[in-house]
């Protein structure tokens, strides 16, 4: 290596010593929400509106039920002021790892929020006397079928269908392994807390599936790539969210969100508290602001998915209702399978079974 | 004396963000994972040391078998990689001159200046039942139906060769540059036909980029994760998956640490394998 003069090996320390202090000269932050949320639940207008009426910034990331888990888990809690679990994912999750803290009711405008959707919430979420949860969203996972086959593809099971062969996805996640075990005539939710009832019905779904996977495209692993499935009409028939597919028939009306026979699977996206939020004070405010009709609606019609705000309905586009009532008649809506709470341990057998159809051959 | 002292504090001074980004980043992570790896969840709230993650792998037939065929993917995808990558290095490094050659090189970069994921997407572009490859095909009448490319081993073997080009064919540039043409000659001169040269010359002389670009894209590839998935389909088990899954998906720490550590011991056993066999060591290969 050269001798460095003097006057380089200065500069040398003092560069270095910028390198060391640099990384700790952080500025004053303002008042900031840092929100962990779905896609499509904080649209841009409805931030900008909120930064605009309250002066708090607010920070939106995107993630999913488990990813959501996951970075509160890692953390203890830390690193968001505001989450949004879905309704059945909450007591299991707290008991075992004890991630959010409790809702502070008084604190919730629950004026404007439908008074059943509270209930059931807040039943789901209750653990020890204290509820961690407001319900926010809601939505269900069905079927998104093409008119042209539409005849033969009317329940979970019909995708293993010799008619769609190859021209069929869906996830390989727990809510295709509750579909297929309603199709197939059984009812897993009542055998949540009756372990070896619970392994039966899964042994008999794994079957399904491993036979089933000659007739799969791919398994779909981002809303975004199944659209992009459905819309080239490379994929006929898949088992997805409601929303995604009012999304779809809006572009082209050959393609269809139908609620198989067996029951739509209907899940609630709530608000809850990471239990080290440092923020709480502007989380009941996103809370308040985002649960009012009109702000409502907006989330609506960026998502396709509706909100448990009271009279949010009238302001929605009217092409969302329009769709909304052709997939759901009353009879569809009264068979809808809502989750009830995942009991702990439960994901980690069917973790099992989902390993073992991504594996067979 | 004050010089020596105030060369050593601006040794230490600019060593100490490589020190701290290898023991925060790097040793302190893995350590912690090791030691999750042998914690057992007896029950909701109690851990336990134990093997029984270990003893999954070994029991859950699904485990090793993709640790298996990620092993072997990899392999091959790292083969594939040199063979491609060989001639192009040869060209720019020996044959391409001046602008040309520089041009070349960007050539190599330019893909690089996008993310991974823009470069698989615009792979499944081109691969996909509707897309690009199919409907030419279609068009020059070889095909009378949309051919579907994607979702199968060789459209993920085609992306990850894809990915690791670059990091092949860099290093090898770098060594074959330094070759004296002379040496070339001089096996020509002494009878030795295209292959002996080859074999006898340039090889040898090339074996430092060899085994560094082999490294580099076997690591790579075996630490890959989009490539596999979106390209992959519903038969595209890959380890990573595995460890993303049991980690994100199945909350299930103890099991995803477990795999995680036991692909990092696949990788560096491999590694040592790949240099003992080719008669290189570490600190000639790297530098």
């Amino acid at each position: 290596m050269k001798r460095l003069d003097r006057k380089t090996r200065k500069h040398a320390l003092m560069l270095s010593l910028a390198l060391v202090t640099g990384g700790f000269a952080g500025g004053a932050m303002a008042e900031e929400l840092r929100l962990i949320t779905w896609g499509g639940y904080a649209p841009d207008d409805v931030v900008a509106q909120f930064e605009k009426e309250t002066g708090i910034d607010v920070k939106v990331t995107l993630s999913n039920n488990e990813d959501m888990i996951s970075k509160l888990r890692a953390t203890g809690g830390a690193g968001f002021d505001l989450a949004q679990p879905s309704q059945d994912r909450i007591v299991g999750v707290q008991r075992q790892f004890n991630i959010y803290k409790p809702i502070d009711f008084s604190r919730v405008n629950t004026e404007q929020l439908q008074p059943s959707m509270v209930k059931a919430t807040k039943d789901s979420t209750e653990l020890s006397g204290k509820h961690y949860g407001v319900p926010a969203v809601w939505g269900t996972s069905g079927l998104i079928v093409h008119n042209s086959v539409a005849d033969s593809v009317k329940d979970y099971t019909d995708l293993c269908d010799p008619a769609v062969a190859g021209e069929v996805s869906y996830r390989l996640k727990r809510p295709t392994l509750i579909g297929f075990g309603f199709a197939l005539g059984l009812d897993p939710f009542s055998a949540y807390n009756d372990r070896d009832r619970y392994d039966s019905i899964l042994a008999q779904v794994e079957d399904k599936l491993i036979d089933c996977k000659a007739n799969v495209k791919t398994y779909w692993t981002g809303g975004d790539q199944l659209l992009a499935l459905l819309r080239t009409g490379e994929v006929k028939a898949a088992m997805a969210w409601d929303a995604g597919g009012w999304k779809l028939n809006a572009e082209n009306p050959e393609i269809r969100f139908v609620a198989p026979e067996s029951g739509a699977l209907g899940w609630i996206d709530t608000f809850a508290i990471p239990r080290r939020s440092e923020n709480e004070e502007a989380a009941y405010k996103w809370i308040n602001f985002v649960m009012q009709p009109e702000i409502a609606a907006k989330i609506t019609n960026a998502s396709g998915n509706f909100t448990a705000s009271k009279g949010a309905d009238e302001f929605v586009r009217a092409e969302l209702a329009d769709a909304y009532r052709a997939s759901f008649n009353d009879e569809a809506i009264n068979n809808i399978k809502w989750y009830p709470p995942v009991p702990p341990g439960l994901e980690t057998v069917e973790g099992q079974v989902l390993d073992r159809v991504q594996a067979a051959n | 004396m004050m010089k020596d002292s105030a060369s050593r504090l601006s040794l230490w001074l600019l060593l100490t963000p490589f020190l701290l980004w290898i023991l925060l980043l790097v040793l302190v992570p893995h350590l912690q994972m090791l030691r999750v790896s042998f914690q057992v969840r007896e029950s909701w709230d109690t851990l336990v040391w134990g093997f029984d993650q270990y003893q999954n792998f070994f029991t859950e037939s699904y485990y090793w078998r993709t640790f298996v065929r990620t092993g072997v993917m990899s392999l091959f995808t790292t083969f594939l990689t040199l063979i491609i990558a060989f001639p192009i290095a040869w060209y720019i490094a020996r044959l391409a001159r001046g602008r040309a050659r520089g041009l070349l090189f960007l050539a190599c970069l330019i893909p690089f200046w996008a993310s991974e994921l823009v470069r698989t997407y615009g792979w499944m572009i081109l691969l996909r039942e509707s897309g690009l490859i199919s409907s030419w095909l279609q068009l020059l009448g070889l095909a009378d139906a949309p051919v579907e490319m994607l979702y199968n081993d060789v459209a993920v073997i085609i992306g990850l060769v894809y990915n690791g080009l670059l990091f092949m064919v860099v290093p090898l540039v770098t060594t074959l540059d330094g070759m004296d043409e002379n040496l070339v000659e001089a096996g020509y001169d002494l009878g030795g036909g295209h292959l002996t040269v080859m074999r006898e010359v340039v090889v040898p002389w090339a074996m430092p980029g060899i085994v560094s670009g082999c490294i580099v894209v076997f690591m790579l590839t075996l630490g890959s994760y989009l490539t596999p998935i979106l390209m992959g389909g519903k038969d595209s088990a890959w380890f990573t998956q595995q460890i993303f899954t049991q980690f994100i998906t199945r909350f299930n720490w103890e099991q995803g640490a477990a795999l995680g550590v036991l692909l990092l011991f696949l990788s560096s056993v491999i590694v040592w394998i790949g240099l003992r066999l080719s008669g290189q060591s570490l600190r000639k290969v790297m530098g």
